[in-house]
Formats: C-alpha cells, sequence, structure tokens
C-alpha cells in the first residue's frame, strides 16, 4: 500500500487543515495541511527551525494554533470549546529529551495517566504497565529511577508512558537525536515493531535511512509550508522539488 | 573523593611505584591530621587563657555561668521554652499550607487568573513587607480590643497568627522559587499524557519543587524555632522572658545562658537532619 493511497481513504485519523502559527513576529508554520490515515507513519524532515516539533506541538494542543483546524477523528480538536486534556490523553508524544518524571519510579511513570487521567484501579494499571515495560523490554527496569538508565532505554520507557494508554496517534519528536549513535538502533527497531502493529504516527527526523524504511509518506517541510509530500522513494529518492533536493544533499556531505 | 588502597580482586597485586605511593599518602595524612589537631588545641589555649585571666572573669563567671542559679531556673525556663516548641508547631503547619496556597496562586497561568495572581502577589507584598513585631502588636493589641463577639482574645492566638501570616509570605516565595525551577517539559510531558493542569502540579511539579527546596524550608524552621518567642511581647511566657523574669529576682543572668543552651539543643540536631535530608536528597537524584 502506498501512502497517498493511504491518505485518500475516506476518514483520516488525523487531518491538519490550513495550519497557521507565528511567534511574535515570526511566523513558524504559515499554511499546512495534512492528512494521516489509519496505520499510517508521515515522516516529517526538513531543516531546524523547518516547524515540525511546532507542528507536532500544536497536534497535541501544547501550542495552540494561530489559525486553521486539526481534526482528531473528525471531530475539530482546536475548537476552544473542547476538552483538550481528554484530547491530549488520545494522543500519544515522545519528546526529543525523553522527559521522564524523575521522582518517580520507571513503573510509576508508564502508571500515571492510566491511574490519574483514566482513571484505573492501581492494580490493573500496574500489571498494564508492566505489560507496557515488558513490551519494550524494560520491565527488569521497574522500579528503577529513570536517570539510572541510559538514554535508549529511557526513550523506551518514555514511548511506554505514552503507549500504554493506547493513543490513536503517536507524535515522535526527534526521538533519537539526543542518542549516543550506539543507542539509536534499540529505539529504531522499537518504532518499526509500533508500525507493524499498525500504530499511526507522525515522526520528525533526522535518520533519513529510518524514514525511508519505515515512511508511507515523507513530508519536506520549508518555509513554514510542505514543500513537497509523496512516498518516501518519490520524495528522498526523486525530489521534483529544488529545495528538497538542496536539503537531501546537504545531509549527504 | 576516597583515598584507600584499592582491593585486589583478580591477580593483581600493587607495583612497587603503587606501594611508594599508598605509604606516601599515608604519611601525608597521618602529618595533617596531628597538624590540625595541634592547631586546635593551641587556638583554644589561647582564647581560653585570655578570656580566665581577664580582669572581670571572675564576676563574668558568678553572673553568667552561676551552676546552681542554673539549676534553679532550668524548670521555668524549660516550661516556657515547650510553649515556644507548640507555638512553632501548630504555625509551621500552619505556614506550610498557607505559604502553598499562595505560592499556587502566584504561578497560575491565563489572563483568566490575573485576579489569583494578584491577590498572591499583594499578600506577599504586605507580609512579607510589614515588620513581624508590628504585626504583633496590630494583631495582638488591636483585635482583642475590638471587642466582637466570637473573636478570640488570646494573645497565644494573636500572637500566633501574626507569625503565620508573616512566615506564610516568606514560604511563599520559596515554594514559587521551587515550582518555576522545574523545566516547562516536564509540564509539556505530563499535559502531553491528558493530565489537568492541577494533576500536573500535584503529581509532577510540586513533589519535585518541594523536594529542591527543603534546604531552603529548613532554614525557615530553624529561624521560626527562634522567632516563636516573639509571641512574648503580648505578655505570654516563653523560655526568654521566662529568663528574664528569673533573672530580674537577682540580676544573675545565668537562666539566659539556660535559654539560649536549651534553644541550641533544639535548632542543631534540626540542622544535622537538614545535613541528612540534602544528602540522602543528593544521592537519589544524582544531581541535585
Amino acid at each position: 500500500m502506498t501512502g497517498s493511497a493511504l491518505s485518500s481513504a475516506a476518514s483520516p485519523v488525523l487531518a491538519v487543515e490550513h495550519l497557521r502559527k507565528a511567534f511574535g513576529a515570526h511566523v513558524v508554520l504559515r499554511d499546512v495541511s495534512l492528512s494521516v490515515a489509519q496505520g499510517e507513519c508521515v515522516v516529517l524532515i526538513g531543516a531546524s527551525g523547518s516547524g515540525k516539533s511546532t507542528l507536532l506541538r500544536c497536534v497535541n494542543l501544547l501550542e495552540r494554533a494561530d489559525d486553521g483546524i486539526v481534526r482528531l477523528d473528525g471531530v475539530d480538536i482546536t475548537d476552544p470549546r473542547v476538552d483538550a486534556d481528554a484530547v491530549r490523553s488520545r494522543i500519544g508524544m515522545v519528546f526529543q529529551a525523553y522527559n521522564l518524571f524523575p521522582h518517580l519510579s520507571v513503573l510509576d511513570n508508564v502508571t500515571l495517566a492510566p491511574i490519574r487521567v483514566h482513571k484505573l484501579a492501581p492494580e490493573p494499571a500496574r500489571a498494564a504497565g508492566l505489560a507496557m515495560l515488558e513490551r519494550v523490554g524494560l520491565s527488569h527496569k521497574a522500579a528503577a529511577r529513570p536517570d539510572s538508565l541510559s538514554g535508549g532505554q529511557q526513550q523506551r520507557v518514555a514511548i511506554a508512558r505514552a503507549l500504554v494508554s493506547t493513543p490513536r496517534v503517536m507524535l515522535l519528536d526527534e526521538v533519537t537525536s539526543a542518542l549516543d549513535p550506539e543507542l539509536v538502533g534499540e529505539v529504531l527497531d522499537l518504532l518499526r515493531d509500533l508500525k507493524s502493529d499498525g500504530m499511526t504516527m507522525i515522526l520528525n527526523t533526522h535518520e533519513m535511512g529510518f524514514a525511508r524504511q519505515v515512511a508511507d509518506t515523507v513530508c519536506f517541510l520549508d518555509g513554514g509550508g510542505i514543500v513537497e509530500q509523496g512516498s518516501p522513494d518519490a520524495v528522498l529518492g526523486h525530489p521534483s522539488h529544488a529545495r528538497t533536493r538542496q536539503f537531501l544533499s546537504r545531509l549527504r556531505v | 573523593m576516597v583515598h584507600g588502597v584499592p582491593v585486589p580482586t583478580d591477580d593483581w597485586t600493587p607495583s612497587a611505584i603503587e606501594r611508594e605511593r599508598t605509604a606516601y599518602r599515608t604519611r601525608a595524612t597521618r602529618r595533617s591530621a596531628l597538624v590540625a589537631a595541634m592547631a586546635s588545641v593551641a587556638v583554644l589555649a589561647v582564647v581560653a587563657a585570655a578570656v580566665t585571666s581577664s580582669p572581670g572573669w571572675p564576676a563574668f563567671r558568678e553572673t553568667f555561668f552561676n551552676w546552681d542559679k542554673a539549676v534553679d531556673s532550668l524548670p521555668a525556663v524549660a516550661q516556657g521554652l515547650w510553649l515556644n516548641i507548640r507555638v512553632m508547631l501548630v504555625c509551621a503547619v500552619c505556614i506550610a499550607v498557607l505559604g502553598m496556597v499562595v505560592a499556587i496562586m502566584r504561578t497560575a497561568r491565563g489572563p483568566v487568573m490575573f485576579p489569583v495572581r494578584a491577590l498572591g502577589t499583594a499578600y506577599v507584598d504586605l507580609f512579607r513587607g510589614l515588620p513581624l513585631l508590628l504585626l504583633l502588636f496590630l494583631l495582638g493589641f488591636g483585635m482583642p480590643s475590638l471587642r466582637l463577639a466570637g473573636l478570640p482574645t488570646s494573645a497565644l492566638f494573636w500572637g500566633g497568627l501574626a507569625i503565620t501570616l508573616s512566615y506564610s509570605a516568606y514560604v511563599a516565595e520559596v515554594f514559587r522559587s521551587g515550582i518555576e525551577s522545574i523545566h516547562p517539559s516536564q509540564w509539556a510531558a505530563a499535559r502531553s499524557l491528558g493530565l489537568t493542569y492541577r494533576q500536573t502540579l500535584r503529581h509532577v511539579v510540586l513533589p519535585q519543587a518541594i523536594r529542591r527546596v527543603t534546604p531552603a524550608l529548613m532554614n525557615d524552621v530553624v529561624s521560626l524555632q527562634k522567632d516563636s518567642g516573639l509571641v512574648a511581647v503580648l505578655g505570654v511566657v516563653d523560655a526568654i522572658r521566662a529568663a528574664q523574669i528569673e533573672t530580674s529576682v537577682d540580676y544573675n543572668f545565668t537562666p539566659y545562658v539556660v535559654a539560649g543552651a536549651l534553644f541550641l539543643l533544639l535548632t542543631i540536631p534540626m540542622a544535622r537532619f537538614t545535613d541528612w535530608l540534602a544528602r540522602r536528597q543528593g544521592l537519589r537524584s544524582g544531581v541535585l
């Protein structure tokens, strides 16, 4: 199945329509539209400052968009009458710097949202948390403090923390950028598993090889908009736009 | 830094160079310990000799270190101290609660919360700016004179309230600095999981913030232990007031020394406890 076939499916999980976001006079996103189908993996590429992270933060309502609409399962979540906390609980987000809670054990990091947001009793939450840690291969670290873990392990915990609430879509913001090169593999392997399980994801990355493997759709962001969008082969292999070619050639040097 | 001879765990035996270095380190450590001990003894001896050979020393010793007077005044001073301790304990709890409420008000976000923030700021400005003694007089003598039915007339109550209001303003600022020291990425992570503002504050930000400001708070607790005696200006008898009464009998100042010693007995364990707490946190978090 190709990315474009997926994006044209009848009801996308996530739809971004004419999104605009500026910080003061600096316009980060000018007019961005994007559609993500069930099970689709969209990879955002672009130079630093091209608005990839801002786009993810707007989708998760961590930043308020200046204009435009974000729809989750067809519902406009940018409507101020919508309960933003409830929306966020259905969207998983993983950050570049892991952002684990240092005062909580690994297991408590994972079970915080199930207990406090989804109102699960401690026992089932614990069971779900341990099962999720098992899945990312870290159940033996359940009682450890986050800062006693390696960067790769911390990021896998962060992914487990986001996954345990069975989100509709996962937003992954440069999740391997802070990792030592030899630790990148374990996190990418996990993302590959997620993809094969049918998780819908949007991810920002500089790992072009990885993007080529897992992406259904690659979007190149530049100048506040999506310059080029299509299958990884098309965008990364045969870019039609000069700015895309320029960006990719700089990466290969 | 840990000095010590490395323990061989395999077939390693220290080389000649390492054995020589170990021997040198041992000698150097012994030598500096000896020098430190001798220097300390010498300084103490000089100070003791200077004080005890001063012309006024016999009279001074009689007035400030009279053993019989100390034993006589101890029950009264200790009873006064018990009041200090009770005022301290009750106020500490009230201060922690009120200080936290004001800190949360001051860190509230968004234009809707402006009145809340303004109220918090006004509170801190007012009660941190007014001298505690003035507050004690205003509340302790002013409130009962209103003769409002139902209003307590106890000097202890108004004194405790004055201390609580004043200290809460300081403690609120300590809590606020702790809350603001938590990196925004912690807020982002918690909110991205669907936690509300309140839940994020309660389960993510405050636990980390309180740990960070504990040493500063313990400072305020020690300070409070001593300031709890200020209720004495309203006519309540605390340790220092009790010592003053004892002293007025014969102008022997030993009861003051007794009161001082008792305060130190309270505050020094508190200081060691604070150190222990800080060290334990440092070990647990690795960075603090």
